[in-house]
């Protein structure tokens, strides 16, 4: 694999913005011994389980607790009369019951949790509760949810429908010379992130509790969890534990509520730990779509219009469903150009398991659409698929659909230009099948595909969106050294890394320790929207430069630009003026900095025109595919990817995000679906549920160009998320070209290839 | 639940006798998923790794004796020119790990419709030693899956070995997925010729209640293969004899594909298999 970074501002600082020193993390992963939140231990903890409902629509008519009560080694067996505080929790709408009351909405919804003190004894005691259902006709169909007669409510106090997004710009009957309509469908991905949810809550003499917890945001799960349990946030402290991936699914609490309940009623730890089976069951999933476009465009291949309606089924309960609605709609259309657009969105409640944040939601149901259709319009139009993209790319100064000024590089057409350079894909290690011998290129034809998306990166619509860090800097044992403490969330991403590289940029010092993160400090925000190195990463630089200011103010009368170096300052000529640890002197400089982005704006309700997001983040990819045509098998022989990050603050950590996400998106391309029938999952494993693997990855060209954010941090530009958004419709452009079959749902299977 | 290590074969089959919640434990490559997610709660483990017989295999006259407990990464190595249909089968069982625990007897313990060891067994005419307190049986292979997960072995038998002739003409083995490497069959089709007389054996995986073979195909390859000759092999000869192929099937649509897939991808299988190892066997 290569990667190539351009135009790069040299690290002046060893182990600084801009260079990629070794993750503290690292080796600890690769040889196991790093401690995930599973590994929690407490000497007299109990395990905790949950009883959930087999059924995705049904009433509760009988709960006998007596039978789980009465086997040995049980502490606690809670439902949700034994919620003290709010009972029902949710991240935009408070809408999902800590434990179902008298209904459950999908399969899967917790009913009673268990504490024992043993997690088999705790396992028994759930199958021991007797429970009797009376079962109904779960909704499953989002399109029928839609309409108040085809449907029943899921939620009896509310319509189906979770949010309508419009977008109206331009003229709304706009005709044009060349028409292409495409249906299409995404089917629901899961995270599937290998440690599963877990977490030990500990109760205190205070009356609180301490939990230790794999989150990804842990101040709004603190807000949550004292709601429900009706204590002040004070007394509910969270300690981040080793989080083992996330990719949004731990944006929604999972057993955050019940291990406390627990622990609090026991006076015991509790620990609970989810299964990989229950794993499935325990988070929220991609939304599935079904999206319906027409594109209009004159001779030459602009686009006249677009007019489309995207339908996103959001499952039980809301969670972060509205953001993934306003994604779908206000990125729609793609990195486009275009006059007239009618755009539709809108987020279902339905009795199938629930759907919420998932890298780089809304936009990636979305892109597989419009860049489906970019290629019936390079098709229709005898153009080449790149060329139609060219033609209608989105440049900085253009608006998007919602009227919104592109600011900032928007360098679409050079992405598309760059991966359309390289030289074509030699040939495959081995063909469609891997090592199971069903071809020697009987049927394999090759073909390659494009695919360019667009992310917004922050949070949007008006959110308060901010990052608190605290720095600290002092002497230890006589040597500058620096303390930085926030709540942000390492979930994988490097986070911890670039922390200490921008403190070390800033201040100048070496030695750089971070805090583990809990909410003792102020909200850092999620890790997730490819938001943490922009929000965090500006507050601990904000942090460090009001250091700085109080540091240098000690040097009164000198001027001049000074920098801090080496534990040295610095004049403009490199001069040495003072040493950091003299000017230091036993006093500690301590900063605690609340960051913010500039601010976004509410959508309006009827036009969708506000400027609501931050920053836009663009990524294109070329793969190329070997397809045995006669199987319906796939090989993807080579990906190409050109990414625009702003500023690469961690080469490989970036790089890493970009393989990372082009594997997810291949992985929605291919092969991973959770199939669904009336409601119920069908394949809650990873025998079932098939992630790529190294087989299926193919090497990859990585081109990161650098074109700063006049706004951000470095001129950084959140990365994690677009990888995952072009690689889908690349790949499965690629496939198309090999076979000329429509392909219009992800995951493609070989059935669609060959057509039976 | 006890976990019960005998180091002799006799012991292993007194304590199957004795205990019958005893569950016997090769590889653990099927057994602890099953325990981990909670499926099975056997009262005792039987641990049969440390039985050396089991894991020795040696040519017996004509056939070959391969203990139960040989792993996939033997096979494909120790194996792989006089079995190398069996050889094929196992370089495309799960990843290098899965392939140095799991074992042929553990294949045949799960009864798998969808176990890859199965449909080569089932292409060459291989024996199944069973054994207990009681003494030894050989079961023809076509006669030893009895449904999904079912076999003829007794609750108090073991798995001894599998009897096979070496290889006597080019063999195949070909399987579906919709990955590239660890992934569980969505159909397989093993093809061995046997060109001393004139027959042809087939082995069909994840197309049925159990692995079978296709009879009718088997037929009517061995009456159309020009023999004698070694004259190129007629296109619609292979043709034919895949739509054959296709049709002994009795496939399901699952979360792993659809029977009208699982038939069209038996049909190419078979098809492209006999017209390689023709083309082997003519040199
Ligand atoms: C990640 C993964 C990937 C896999 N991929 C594949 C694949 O691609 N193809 C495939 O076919 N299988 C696959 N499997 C399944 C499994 O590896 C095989 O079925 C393997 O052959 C089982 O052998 P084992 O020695 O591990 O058996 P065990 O798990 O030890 O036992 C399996 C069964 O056989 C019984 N048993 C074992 N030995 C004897 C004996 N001597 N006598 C009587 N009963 C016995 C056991 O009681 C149990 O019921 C996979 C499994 C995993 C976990």
């Amino acid at each position: 694999m290569s990667a190539t970074v351009h135009v790069g501002l040299a690290a002046t600082v060893t182990g600084g913005v801009g260079a990629s020193p070794l993750r503290p993390d690292g080796r600890l992963k690769v040889t196991g011994e790093f401690a995930f939140s599973s590994d929690l231990w407490a000497d007299d903890m109990l395990w905790g389980a949950t009883l959930r409902s087999p059924h995705p629509r049904a009433r509760i008519t009988e709960l006998d607790l007596g039978p789980a009560l009465r086997i040995p080694g049980v502490y606690a067996v809670l439902t949700h009369e034994d919620v003290p505080g709010r009972r029902l929790y949710g991240l935009e709408h408070v809408d999902q019951p800590v434990l179902a009351a008298d209904e459950v909405r999908y399969q899967g919804e917790p009913i009673v949790v268990v504490a024992a003190d043993h997690p088999e004894t705790a396992r028994r005691a759930v199958k021991a509760i007797g429970i009797a259902y009376d079962v109904l006709d779960p909704v499953t169909d989002p399109e029928a949810a839609l309409h108040a007669d085809r449907a029943p409510r899921v939620h009896a106090d509310r319509p189906n429908l979770l949010r309508h997004v419009p977008i109206r710009r331009g003229d709304p009957h706009a005709a044009a010379a060349v028409v292409v309509t495409g249906e299409y469908e995404v089917g629901m991905q899961d995270q599937a992130f290998l440690g599963p949810e877990s977490g030990l809550a500990v109760p205190a003499d205070d009356g609180g509790v301490d939990l230790y917890i794999a989150t990804q945001w842990l101040h709004v799960d603190q807000q949550q969890v004292a709601a429900c349990l009706d204590l002040p946030a004070d007394k509910v402290r969270l300690t981040l534990a080793g989080v083992g991936g996330a990719f949004g699914a731990r944006e929604d609490l999972s057993m955050q509520v019940h291990a406390c309940l627990l622990a609090l009623r026991t006076g015991r730890p509790v620990k609970m730990v989810y299964g990989r089976e229950e794993s499935f069951f325990g988070h929220v999933h991609r939304h599935p779509a079904r999206l319906r476009y027409e594109h209009g465009a004159d001779a030459d291949g602009r686009l006249v219009y677009v007019k489309a309606r995207i339908l996103l089924d959001g499952g039980a309960y809301a969670s972060s469903s509205g953001a993934v609605v306003a994604n779908a709609a206000t990125l729609g259309i793609g990195p486009y150009d275009v006059p007239n657009v009618v755009m539709d969105a809108y987020g279902l409640y339905t009795n199938n398991p629930p759907c919420g944040a998932m890298r780089g939601f809304g936009a990636v149901q979305a892109c597989f659409a419009y860049e489906s259709q970019m290629d019936k319009l390079a098709a229709a139009l005898g153009l080449d698929p790149v060329e139609v993209r060219v033609r209608n790319a989105l440049h900085t100064g253009d608006r998007m659909p919602t009227g919104q000024l592109v600011e900032g590089p928007a360098p679409v057409a050079e992405l598309l230009r760059l991966v359309q350079s390289k030289p074509p894909a030699g040939a495959a290690d081995f063909p469609p099948g891997g090592t199971a011998n069903t071809t020697r290129g009987e049927g394999v034809v090759r073909g390659v595909g494009y695919g360019i998306g667009i992310k917004n990166v922050c949070f949007s619509e008006g959110f308060d969106d901010y990052a608190t860090a605290r720095v600290r800097l002092e002497l230890i044992g006589g040597r500058p050294a620096v303390l930085v403490h926030t709540a942000a969330a390492e979930v994988g991403q490097g986070l911890v890394t670039v922390q200490a590289q921008i403190v070390r940029t800033e201040l100048g010092v070496d030695q750089v320790t971070i805090a583990p993160a809990d909410t003792a400090v102020g909200s850092a925000g999620s890790s997730s929207a490819s938001r943490q190195t922009y929000m965090t990463g500006g507050a601990v630089r904000a942090a460090c430069q009001a250091i700085r200011t109080r540091l240098l103010d000690r040097l009164d009368g000198l001027a001049g630009e000074l920098r801090l170096v080496d534990g040295q300052v610095r004049d403009a000529d490199g001069g040495t003026v003072a040493d950091v640890a003299e000017l230091l002197g036993d006093e500690a400089i301590e900063e605690t900095v609340q960051w913010r982005h500039r601010p976004t704006h509410p959508l309006d309700p009827e036009t969708g025109q506000g400027d609501a997001h931050v920053q836009y983040a663009f990524a294109a990819h070329r793969a190329t595919v070997d397809v045995d045509t006669e199987l319906g098998l796939v090989k993807v022989v080579e990906i190409v990817t050109a990414q625009d990050v702003g500023k690469a603050v961690n080469p490989a950590a970036v790089t890493g995000q970009i393989h990372g996400g082009t594997a997810q998106g291949l992985g929605l391309a291919l092969m991973e679906e959770i199939q669904l029938v009336d409601g119920k999952v069908r394949n809650p494993s990873f025998t079932d549920y098939l992630l790529p693997t190294i087989m299926d990855m193919p090497p990859m060209t990585v081109d990161v160009l650098e074109l700063a954010d006049p706004h951000s941090p470095y001129g950084l530009r959140g990365v994690g998320e677009p990888p995952t958004i072009s690689s889908t419709p690349a790949v499965v452009a690629a496939i198309r070209a090999a076979t000329g079959a429509a392909l219009t749902r992800v995951p493609v299977r070989p059935e669609h290839i060959v057509g039976v | 639940m006890d976990f019960i290590t005998p180091s002799t074969w006799a012991d292993a089959l007194a304590i199957r006798a004795d205990r019958p919640d005893a569950v016997p434990l090769a590889g653990g490559t099927d057994v602890m998923v099953e325990l981990n997610f909670h499926r099975r709660r056997p009262g005792v483990l039987l641990d049969l790794t440390r039985i050396g017989d089991l894991t020795t295999w040696a040519q017996d006259g004509e056939l070959l004796r391969v203990g139960a407990g040989v792993s996939y990464t033997r096979l494909i190595e120790e194996l792989g020119d006089r079995l190398p249909g069996l050889a094929m089968a196992a370089r495309t069982v799960g990843s290098p790990q899965i392939r140095n625990r799991g074992t042929l007897g553990g294949n045949l313990g799960s009864a798998s419709p969808a176990g890859d060891g199965h449909p080569p067994l089932l292409a060459a005419d291989a024996q199944v030693e069973l054994a207990s307190v009681r003494g030894t049986r050989l079961v023809p292979i076509g006669e030893f899956f009895t449904g999904p997960k079912h076999s003829v072995l007794a609750p108090d038998e073991l798995i001894a070995a599998v009897w096979v002739r070496p290889a006597d003409g080019p063999e195949q083995f070909s399987k579906i997925g919709t990955r590239n490497a660890m992934v569980i069959a969505v159909s397989s089709f093993a093809l061995a010729l046997h060109p001393g007389r004139r027959a042809v054996g087939t082995g069909i995986g994840s197309a049925a209640p159990t692995p079978r073979r296709a009879a009718e195909a088997e037929l009517f390859a061995a009456g159309q293969l020009p023999w004698d000759t070694l004259a190129a092999l007629d296109p619609d000869v292979a043709r034919r004899f895949g739509e054959l192929v296709a049709a002994s099937a009795a496939p399901i649509d699952d979360v792993r594909g659809t029977a009208a897939y699982r038939r069209h991808a038996l049909a190419v299988l078979a098809q492209r298999t006999l017209t390689w190892a023709w083309r082997d066997l003519c040199g």
